[in-house]
Order: C-alpha cells, then sequence, then structure tokens
C-alpha cells in the first residue's frame, strides 16, 4: 500500500520540522520538507500532499505578533488554495507556531467554509514564555482523526498561547459546535483556567481547535515533542511501574490517527 | 523624517499582560502610586505611503482585529495623550538592530505595497498619582535600556532616522615613526585599541622595518587579532611561579592532559571553534563554551542575547558545519536582595541583570529552536561590577567532515546578516577593565540580537553542508571579518574587496565594515566551481550571501575598498608578530581559620535556611522560560519527579530520533571555595561536574571537559599565581579522571573600578572561578536516572566519605562565616566512587541519584523527596566519615565525591557489588509520609512536613509569584 504523503512546511523561523517530520514517518507516511518559498513558486505541489503540517517555531521571529507574517504571506500568495486543499480530502496539522499561522489564516476555527479570522491566540497572562508539560483532554469534536475523551500529557512551549474570541458567548459557541478539540484539564481532570495547569489563562482551557469539516487540526502544546516513550517526563516511573516501556509517548496518537485517516482514504 | 505613526492596543474591555507586567515592573523598581498601564505597540512607516494604504495595512497585518485596535497619526502630527496618562515611549536608538522593522517591510511587500523605511516602538499609558521624574529614572531600570533605547516622555518619536552622512573613504595613516612609548600608548587608549606599550612598538618596529606607516585599518586589525579575547595572551605568555618558568601556561598544562591522555574518542581538539569527539560510527559531537561578560554588565538582554546568538556560530561553524543541539547557560550575579545603598555607582542591580541576562537568553536561544538544557546560577557580592555569563553549544556533525582548509584560489563568501555600526571594538572593549563610565561610553560594543537572521543563516549552511558545497567556515565573532577572514586565511592569503559587503545602513568607514562585530554573520571558503549552487541554495533559505574576495597563496592579506588599498599585511606577522609575555606569580594562603560557632539548636530552621540560599534555591522560574524541549531529544530534563520540580543533576539528550545512543551534560562551579583556596575551587568544579553527570547516567570513561576561566587582574601577581594553583589542580584531577579537556576560554581582568561616596576608589574584583562543563556520550538513554524518589520503603544508600569540610559550605555562609577547611577531592576514592555508581545505574537498580553539593547530605535528601514527594529518615550516625565529626558536620559538610542513592532493600547486595571499593553506607530510608526527618540514632536531630521545606526551596526566586502555587 501506498504510503499517505505530508507536507512538512518549512520557513525562516519553524524550528519543530525534524521532530514532525520524523513523527509522521514513524507514523507511516512518507514525509517532505516544503520550503515556503518553493510552495509559492509552485502552489500545485499541494496537490502531491494528502497531509499538510505547520511545524512549531518562530516564523519570521513572531515579528508583529505570533505567526503574523507567515499568515500574511500565505493568505497573500496562496489565497484559497489552502481551503481547498482542506476541501479535497486533505488534512492539516498546526502545532505551536504552526497553529498560530493557521488562526491568522482563518483556517482555524473556519466556522463556514471560507478564511476569516473569528480567534486569536495572544499573550500568556503571565506575559512570558513558559516550557511546561500540560495535562489535556480530547473532547467531542467534529475533529475527523482525534480520538474524544482520551487524557494526554504533552508539553507546552509558548509566550503567545492564550486563545480568545471577540466575546464570551463566540467561546462557548466553539465548545457547543464541536470546534474546540483539546482542552487544558486540572488533576481531577476537569477543563481548568488556572495556572499552572493551563499555562497561558486561556478561558475555558481551550488548547487546540478543528474547523467546520473536522480535517483541520490546531494545538499548542507539542505532540511532536511526546512521541516517543522517552520523550514523557515520568518514563523512568512508568518502565519502574509497568516493567517496560510503553511503545509509544502520548503524542504519537495525533499522528497515528491522522495517517491512518489519510491512508484509509486514499 | 517624518512617517506616519500607527499606535496599536488592546481594545479597552480585553486584559493586556504586557501593561500588566510594565506595571509590576515599575512597581517593582520603587516607583509609587501606579494604579494601571496599558501598553501599546507603535509602528513608523516613511511619508510617502497614503492614508489609505496604511490604513489597509494596520487593520490587514498590524492589528489583531479580534481583541486590538488601532490609531494613525499622520506624519508631523501632534502626539497624542490619553487622559490622565504619563505616557512612556521606548524607541530603539539610530542604528540599534529593529528585526521586527524588517518583517513589517516584508509584510508590505507581501501585501504589494510599496516597501518603505519602518521603524518600532513601544508606549506604555501609565495611570496613577506618579511623579513624571520618577517614572523617567525608573522607565531606565527595568522597562528600557538608555544604552541601545531612548525614554520619550508624552511624546511619540518624531519619525525615522534621516539618510546617513557620507562615509570617509580615506586611507588613514597612523604614523608612529620614532614615537616614544607614552605617545605608542596614547594612540592605543584614544583608538580604544587595548594595545600595551611592548604590543605597539612591536608594531612600530615592523613598520619602520617596511618603511611605511600603517594604516587605521592595519592597526586596528592588529589589536582585534592581538587582543586578549581572540589570543588569551596571558594564558599563553610565560609564567614564573615559585621558581618554576612556565612557558606558555595554556599548552604546558590544560593542553597537555590531553595530549598525554591522547583518548580515541577525540576527533579534533583545541585547533576549531569547538572541541569535536566521536559520537557513533558516523557521527561527532561537538562542544564549546564561553562568557559574554562585559556586554551583560551594560546590556544584559542584549549581551546575553547575543552571547548565546555566539556561541551558537561557533559550533555552527566547527568543522565543516555542525547542527547546534542544546544550549547551556551558567551564571554569575551580586544577590538579587542587594540593597540600592550598597550598589556601587555605574552598576546595573542584581536584579536587573540577572532579569534582562534570563529573558536576553530566552529570546534568542528559544527562537533558534535550540533547547537550553543545563545550567546553573550562583550568587556572590563581588560579582556586582562584573556579572558572568556563560553560554555554552553543543553540535552534531558526520566525522567525516571534522576538518576543514580553504583552498587557494576559493572564494571568501559572508552570509547571515548585514554588517552595521554595531559591536564596534567589542573585543578590544572586552580586554579592559569595567568602571563607573563604561555603562555610558561602551554602548556601541554592545548589540542586540536578530535571531531568525541566525536561524535563516544556519538552515542555509546546513543545507549547503549537506551538499558538500565549501571547504572552510567559520563565524564572524570578536573582530568581525577582520579575525574570521584573518583566522581563515592563515597559511594561504586573501584578497578582501569590502565595497561588496551588505550594509544595514550607508555610511560606514572602510575600517568599521572590517571590525564591525555587527552579529548573525559567517564566512565560508567555497571553491569557485560550487559557488553558483551555494549562492542559490542560500537564495532558497532567504539567507543573503556574498563573495567578499578570495583566498590567495601569498599569505598577505589585502583588504580593499573599491580600489584604495586599506590593508596590505604580512599574514606572518598578524599571527605571530605578538610578544610573548613574562608574568609574575606568586600565591599566598589567606589568613583563615574556623569558626567557633555556637551548637545548632534548631536544625529545621537551618536546613530552611541553606535550602533558601540562592545558590541552591529552585531555579524553576529561569529553567521554564527556555525551551528545553524543542528538538525533541530530551531525555533527563532539567526539572525531575512527578510534578516536574525536582532539580535535575545534568541533562540527557538522544540527538538522533531514530537512536537511543545519547549524550549527558553537566556543568561544576564553586565560586565560594575560592576565597579559601582556589585549589579547592578548581578541583571541586570537575568533581562536581563529573558527580553531577555520573548521578544521571554519564559514563566517566567517556567523558570529555572544557574549562572556562573567569578571573580577576592577572597583572597581580597573587591573582595570577591564583590562577596557576587552580590550574595545576585541575590538570592533576583530570589526568587522574581520564577525562580529556577539549575546548576551554577564558574571561580575565573581571574587576570593576568604584567610585567611593568619599570621591575615593576600590576594586571589585571577582573571586576567581573556573566552571567546567562535562560532556559523556552514553549507549543508551533508557539507562539513565534522576533525582527524584521513586518508591517508599526503598533505602538510601550514601556513597563517599564526609569529612571535616564546611569551609566555604552554604551553612557557614548562613552563619555569616567563610571557615577555612575547604574540600579538597580524594582522588583514587573519587575515581572509585564515580566508576562504582556508574555501574550501578547500569544495572538497573539505582532507582534515583543525587549528588552531594551546596548544603551537604541534608539539602540533598531534601531535594530528592521535593522531586518524589515522599518523605525520607535519615540517620547521620550511619555516614562513613573520615575522623570525628559531630551532627552539624555531618548534615552539612560539603564533602567532594559524593552521592546518594536510592534502591529497592532487594538489591543492596547487587548495589555493593557494583559500587566495589567505594565506601558507602545505608544512611536512611524513603517513606511514604511526607516528612523530612533526620536524627543522629535514636536522637531526632530535625522533622518537618516536606512542604514546608519546599516553600524554603521554592520562594527566593519566584519573581513571578507563581511557583509557591504548586506547594500544598
Amino acid at each position: 500500500m501506498k504510503r499517505p504523503t505530508a507536507l512538512i512546511l518549512r520557513a525562516p523561523g519553524i524550528n519543530c520540522e525534524r521532530e514532525t517530520h520524523h513523527a509522521f514517518e514513524r507514523a507511516g507516511a512518507a514525509s517532505e520538507y516544503v520550503h515556503i518559498k518553493r510552495l509559492l513558486e509552485h502552489p500545485d505541489l499541494l496537490d502531491d500532499f494528502q497531509i499538510l503540517s505547520v511545524p512549531g517555531g518562530f516564523s519570521y521571529g513572531d515579528d508583529i505578533s505570533s505567526g503574523r507574517v507567515l499568515a500574511q504571506e500565505m493568505k497573500a500568495k496562496l489565497g484559497d488554495r489552502i481551503l481547498r486543499f482542506v476541501d479535497r480530502g486533505g488534512l492539516a496539522l498546526g502545532i505551536c507556531n504552526g497553529f498560530q499561522v493557521l488562526v491568522r489564516l482563518g483556517l482555524l476555527p473556519c466556522l463556514h467554509d471560507e478564511l476569516a479570522e473569528s480567534v486569536t491566540l495572544t499573550h500568556n497572562l503571565s506575559n512570558h514564555y513558559e516550557c511546561r508539560w500540560v495535562t489535556l483532554k480530547t473532547r467531542a469534536s467534529r475533529c475527523v482523526f482525534l480520538p474524544e475523551g482520551i487524557t494526554v500529557r504533552w508539553p507546552a512551549a509558548h509566550g503567545e498561547g492564550r486563545l480568545m474570541t471577540r466575546d464570551a458567548a463566540s467561546l462557548q459557541a466553539l465548545l457547543d459546535d464541536g470546534f474546540a478539540a483539546v482542552q487544558y484539564v486540572d488533576d481531577k481532570g476537569a477543563a481548568t483556567e488556572s495556572y499552572p495547569a493551563n499555562p497561558n489563562g486561556a478561558p475555558l482551557g481551550v488548547a487546540g481547535l478543528t474547523n467546520h469539516n473536522g480535517r483541520v487540526l490546531g494545538v499548542m502544546p507539542h505532540p511532536d515533542r511526546s512521541y516517543l516513550p522517552t520523550h514523557m517526563p515520568e518514563w523512568r516511573r512508568t518502565q519502574l511501574e509497568r516493567g517496560a516501556l510503553p511503545e509509544d509517548g502520548d503524542g504519537m496518537v495525533v499522528f497515528r490517527e491522522m495517517v491512518k485517516v489519510a491512508a484509509a482514504e486514499a | 523624517m517624518q512617517a506616519w505613526r500607527i499606535d496599536v492596543l488592546a481594545q479597552p474591555d480585553q486584559l493586556d499582560p504586557i501593561g500588566d507586567a510594565a506595571r509590576r515592573t515599575l512597581t517593582a523598581a520603587g516607583l509609587t502610586g501606579v494604579s494601571s498601564v496599558r501598553s501599546r505597540r507603535g509602528y513608523l512607516l516613511a511619508a510617502e505611503l497614503t492614508r489609505e494604504q496604511v490604513d489597509a495595512f494596520a487593520e490587514g497585518v498590524l492589528c489583531d482585529p479580534v481583541i486590538e485596535c488601532f490609531t494613525v497619526h499622520a506624519p508631523g502630527a501632534a502626539s497624542p495623550r490619553p487622559e490622565g496618562a504619563c505616557v512612556l515611549t521606548i524607541v530603539p536608538k539610530p542604528g540599534v538592530t529593529d528585526p521586527v522593522a524588517h518583517s513589517v517591510q516584508k509584510a508590505l511587500a507581501d501585501m504589494q505595497l510599496p516597501v518603505v523605511a519602518a521603524g518600532t516602538y513601544r508606549t506604555y499609558d501609565v495611570y496613577g498619582e506618579i511623579s513624571t521624574g520618577d517614572l523617567l529614572s525608573v522607565a531606565g531600570k527595568g522597562l528600557a535600556n538608555e544604552t541601545v533605547q531612548q525614554i520619550l516622555l508624552d511624546e511619540l518619536p518624531e519619525g525615522l532616522p534621516g539618510e546617513s552622512p557620507p562615509p570617509d573613504l580615506t586611507v588613514h595613516q597612523v604614523p608612529l615613526h620614532g614615537l616614544d612609548e607614552d605617545a605608542l600608548v596614547a594612540i592605543s587608549n584614544d583608538g580604544g585599541l587595548a594595545l600595551d606599550g611592548h604590543e605597539m612598538r612591536a608594531i612600530q618596529a615592523h613598520f619602520d622595518g617596511l618603511d611605511r606607516a600603517p594604516t587605521r585599518l592595519e592597526l586596528e586589525t592588529l589589536a582585534q587579532t592581538w587582543s586578549e579575547h581572540c589570543k588569551h595572551k596571558t594564558l599563553t605568555g610565560t609564567v614564573r611561579f615559585e621558581g618554576r618558568t612556565i612557558d606558555n601556561l595554556l599548552k604546558s598544562t590544560i593542553a597537555d592532559v590531553t595530549r598525554k591522555l591522547d583518548r580515541d574518542f577525540c576527533v579534533s581538539v583545541f585547533v576549531d571553534n569547538a572541541g569535536i569527539i566521536k559520537f557513533d560510527d558516523e557521527d561527532s559531537v561537538c562542544i564549546k563554551v564561553e562568557t559574554h561578560n562585559r556586554p551583560s554588565a551594560i546590556e544584559p538582554f542584549g549581551g546575553a542575547g547575543t552571547g548565546v546568538g555566539g556561541v551558537i556560530r561557533d559550533v555552527l561553524g566547527t568543522g565543516l558545519a555542525a547542527r547546534p543541539i542544546a544550549n547551556t547557560d551558567v551564571f554569575c550575579f551580586a544577590p538579587p536582595d542587594l540593597p540600592q545603598g550598597k550598589l556601587p555607582q555605574g552598576c546595573l542591580h542584581p536584579m536587573t541583570v540577572m532579569q534582562g541576562v534570563v529573558s536576553g537568553v530566552r529570546d534568542y536561544g528559544n527562537p533558534m529552536g535550540i533547547p537550553t538544557v543545563n545550567g546553573s546560577v550562583h550568587f556572590d557580592e563581588n560579582f556586582v561590577g562584573n556579572p558572568l555569563v556563560y553560554v555554552g553549544n553543543v553540535g552534531i556533525l558526520p566525522t567525516k567532515r571534522a576538518h576543514k582548509q580553504p583552498n587557494p584560489g576559493d572564494k571568501i563568501v559572508a552570509l547571515g546578516g548585514r554588517t552595521g555600526r554595531d559591536g564596534i571594538h567589542g573585543a578590544t572593549f572586552s580586554s579592559l577593565e569595567l568602571n563607573s563610565e563604561s555603562e555610558s561610553l561602551s554602548g556601541g560594543a554592545v548589540q542586540i540580537g536578530d535571531p531568525i537572521t541566525e536561524r535563516r543563516a544556519m538552515d542555509a549552511v546546513l543545507a549547503c553542508a549537506d551538499e558538500d558545497l565549501f571547504s572552510a567556515i567559520t563565524d564572524c565573532g570578536a573582530g568581525g571579518f577582520s579575525s574570521a577572514v584573518g583566522e581563515m586565511a592563515e597559511g594561504t592569503g586573501a584578497v578582501v574587496q569590502l565595497e561588496q559587503a551588505p550594509l544595514k545602513y550607508e555610511g560606514l568607514a572602510p575600517w568599521e565594515i572590517w571590525i564591525s562585530e555587527a552579529q548573525e554573520r559567517m564566512v565560508l571558503a567555497v571553491p569557485p566551481e560550487k559557488l553558483e549552487r551555494l549562492l542559490e541554495v542560500c537564495e532558497a533559505e532567504c539567507c543573503e550571501a556574498v563573495v567578499l574576495g578570495t583566498f590567495t597563496d601569498d599569505n598577505r592579506l589585502v583588504v580593499k575598498h573599491r580600489d584604495d588599498v586599506h590593508c596590505d599585511m604580512d599574514l606572518a606577522f598578524l599571527h605571530d608578530g605578538l610578544p610573548s609575555r613574562v608574568l609574575e606569580a606568586s600565591y599566598e594562603a589567606p589568613p583563615l581559620s574556623e569558626p567557633a560557632l555556637q551548637p545548632e539548636s534548631d536544625y529545621a530552621q537551618a536546613l530552611r535556611d541553606v535550602l533558601a540560599d540562592y545558590g541552591v534555591c529552585s531555579k524553576e522560574w529561569i529553567v521554564r522560560q527556555y525551551d528545553h524541549e524543542v528538538q525533541a531529544a530530551s531525555a533527563g530534563k532539567p526539572l525531575c519527579g512527578i510534578r516536574e520540580d525536582g532539580p535535575a543533576d545534568a541533562a540527557v539528550l538522544a540527538p538522533k530520533l531514530d537512536s537511543t545512543r545519547g549524550v549527558v551534560l553537566s556543568n561544576g562551579l564553586n565560586p565560594r571555595y575560592s576565597r579559601i583556596d582556589p585549589a579547592s575551587m578548581a578541583e571541586c568544579a570537575l568533581d562536581e561536574a563529573m558527580r553531577n553527570l555520573v548521578a544521571s547516567g554519564g559514563d566517566p570513561d567517556y567523558t570529555v571537559v572544557l574549562d572556562n576561566y573567569c578571573w580577576g587582574n592577572t597583572r597581580d601577581p597573587q591573582c595570577l599565581g591564583e590562577l596557576v594553583r587552580a590550574t595545576e589542580a585541575l590538570c592533576d584531577l583530570a589526568t587522574h579522571y581520564r577525562t580529556p579537556f577539549v575546548s576551554g576560554k577564558d574571561s580575565l581582568h573581571n574587576e570593576f573600578r568604584a567610585t567611593l561616596d568619599d570621591g575615593g576608589e576600590a576594586t571589585i574584583r571577582i573571586p576567581g572561578c573556573i566552571l567546567v562543563t562535562a560532556m559523556s556520550v552514553i549507549a543508551d538513554v533508557r539507562r539513565t536516572t534522576t533525582s527524584d524518589l521513586k518508591r517508599a520503603g526503598s533505602q538510601l544508600v550514601l556513597v563517599g566519605v564526609t569529612k571535616d569540610e564546611l569551609g566555604g559550605s552554604v551553612y557557614y555562609k548562613t552563619k555569616g562565616e567563610l571557615g577555612k577547611n575547604a574540600p579538597r577531592v580524594d582522588k583514587d576514592a573519587a575515581h572509585a566512587v564515580l566508576r562504582g555508581v556508574y555501574q550501578a545505574i547500569q544495572t538497573g537498580c539505582v532507582l534515583s541519584a543525587h549528588d552531594l553539593s551546596e548544603g551537604g547530605v541534608m539539602a540533598a535528601a531534601a531535594e530528592m523527596a521535593i522531586g518524589g514527594k515522599l518523605g525520607i529518615d535519615v540517620d547521620v550516625s550511619r555516614l562513613v566519615v573520615e575522623g570525628e565529626l559531630d551532627a552539624t558536620k555531618r548534615l552539612f559538610s560539603e564533602s567532594q565525591s559524593r552521592l546518594l542513592l536510592e534502591v529497592g532493600k532487594d538489591d543492596l547486595d547487587a548495589l555493593s557489588a557494583s559500587l566495589g571499593d567505594a565506601p558507602h553506607a545505608v544512611v536512611g530510608e524513603v517513606t511514604a509520609a511526607a516528612v523530612l526527618r533526620y536524627r543522629a540514632g535514636a536522637t531526632t536531630l530535625a522533622e518537618l512536613e516536606l512542604g514546608d521545606a519546599e516553600a524554603a526551596w521554592k520562594r527566593p526566586l519566584d519573581v513571578d509569584g507563581t511557583l509557591l502555587e504548586e506547594v500544598n
């Protein structure tokens, strides 16, 4: 069977491309780096891929605001091609800065079939970058590949991760209508706004979003830094308790399920 | 030049974390009456844009439509002022790097708008009952640094900098013929060259022989190349010490250890930017640590950031390019609670320095995508004028790319950032003593970094390396092009055309282009037939690259600007003409004695005091601001335990994602022992680095080390004698451990001339210190361990001998004493301990391991409990000791070569078998109840709740007030 293909986007300042590439390969995809410059010159390249991944980093230094300059470049030069990519059955994943880019681009949450900025990811309440492991729970959402109701630990590492909407009602609608896919949870498994379980102060603890047709996922914390068993902060304790290490770290589920869906649809 | 001004701010009902942080900063800096602060981001766009264009750009790009709004001020319009607010605006000074402005221009282009000049500023609307005078003075302490930024009150910046005046392109001669030494030294001093009379005379003689005067550019080239920073002329000079003559101190001590050990895993040492050792059959790892002290004293944010950027370029320029995989940072500051009244004039407050350094490292290392995995922070009053900022980087490269050599005919290619007037005279500035005027006079030597430009350069260089497109590479560091090209051309020769260098702005004289230390630049030697492809790859990676000249075969350094020859020098003189120094050294031990302390009356309080020492306490506030997970190689993190808040001893990395082969990285430093005996300081630094490494699973037999000196004025014989004594002790121990030195660096003259209230002067000298960084290669990261306790009921085994060694200890420090008995290392016993613990961890029986350092066994056991959220019961009467020791000494002695291990009861025999000759004893057990209990036999010495100790440990550097939220 032909392996599903994943485009790993590169751009000045994107810096998680190697681990994202490796995680997709490990999940069975054939992944390829494509620099934004090349993609803008040859937008038809998108047709060769089933999965588009925008990795984390600091695209263009996160100047002006996080992800803004890369999103602007993609909006101006790729226009609706990305939307068409998703419409024709492509899957997309934005992690951390990649999530910020997809939000600025208007691809997330993308309530209807058009690019529009309706939410933002802005400065953490602490006003600084922070790297810490968080516990997340996936919701019943529109996302076609993320399993519902699982609890995972991934590291968050960002300074601008507080997901905000214009008003409280639109935020509630994101949850009610299945756009909010992942939430920060506390020790009891309940969605939380409290630091440090929620590292940025996002209302209702929203950590990740999907779009109207569930084919795009954006998350602030990093599945690409938690897909190997030894990535997990407590792997030694796990090994001690279970007598052996599990095959995967908690982040692997995203890559496996995405590749599984892409393979099934091919 | 007038410009459009666009203010972007949070909508009134939205939170403003940047404004809130500014309010906290102003209040912490001593401004009273601030009720609230709202922040604005400001952009300047040249006046030729139309109102419609500006509005469209602000709406489409500058403003976040969901939570922000914006206002546009026409060029020349008055600055508006919100009612009831004082408006504080911070603008980069002309010539200071403003990376955001470049992104603004890119976004203009993407929107198909005219690409015009752009700039940025930051504005704070400060509300409350405040005095504007006070506001201005505290703003300079926390919100801005006037070395690189301008602070405006109640006005927005008028516009963008105008056209630069045309550059002075004249070839300036500097006549030296017939001048006496005083006149020569005056020329050196006036030009900021940092050359002494002896050196100036050598230059005079050389040019007299040529029957001409040197040009300004030639003199500058010599000053850069011969600077202490580049040549290490003290450590490579001749030293007379205790009746002996030591020729080339560095070569006959540090380098000699490596030569004699001749370890087979060393690939390239002391010849390249970084030391290279074998990782596996295909790849090698390389490591470099250096200091960026002077710039960080003046502008902590920019200084620390560009320090990180510099050491990353060092590794990138190692061999034929290595990929950086980890940062390590070690800082020394004065205590952050230093009373303002004790702050010498001309020094930044240590809290300001610490916050600036931490954010500088953060804002460079994180965007580069290189994890900061290891470090430590040390405090001593004498770091007040000279904070130390050690920055290190590890890289990985195919072993076949470990060596380089430019060939005549190769093109000299410069790539990465553009050249500006930033960082002129950084190399020579770093060789001078700081004083109360350095802050205002040396601003030009300080730079602000642009990490994304460096990231582009890194991506481009690595892509070119994969295609084998160059024959040599180095970074532009101290001395800029002059050092980079001058070093690469040694043995060949070079012709450089300076007008080819891309400039940030017009107006630079040729000598300025030549020695500018503008950041983010690399220099490559490219065979002509590969040039076209190399330029293509750089273009594809959005990285600017130009041909600056050609390597030749005449061993001459020729530097031209268009047709004018600004330099035509014999490279042999440039590299070998520096006269050797002869320095006197002597050593006399300071008159010290052991304190006569009252018997300890409250051990629980003593523990809290030790845990709350700035050197011991939790550094979580710093660690969490650094990305330690990027690159997904982390298998042993800087914080460990079930809540990830326990201290880790070393970092464990698996840098190849499809392999479990690993690297362990650690460090050791203890400035306080230096006040008693520099030999103790040096030995303990190495022993501590090795303990940290072994505690985490490092292999002591596959380990290399780095030496990084920070010292005072070595022209003082006692000061130099201390350095020699420390060096010899360090080399002795390294020989015994069979750990070769693979790289090192020194920063001398770390003294601050303070002006006293009575008009007199006092010299504040740092305690001499050597940072030892250790790196080990291990077969499998799954056979490593952490310091957090894992299981109630397991046994605590203390390996190593406890002695009467509290001199320089934290316990004595908490009692206001220094003492005399600084720890020394028993070489044979130490080696047995390191090997034994490594073997034990390999068998898998060790559940947790932690090194004993500051605070002795009492602090170490508490730290293990904090990580594991379990209790301990330790009986100090069971320790293996030397001589008669009371309970206090048993608890707090800082004797070296000791580790505390957690082992299951059933595994004690297996452990003993692994430990072999290493002295050890079961000293306690892990308990389910979260209580720390210390006793001597049946007598309880201290019993306290874990949360009590944890709060004491977390409080001191809880700068944001958030760490304690987690303590129950």
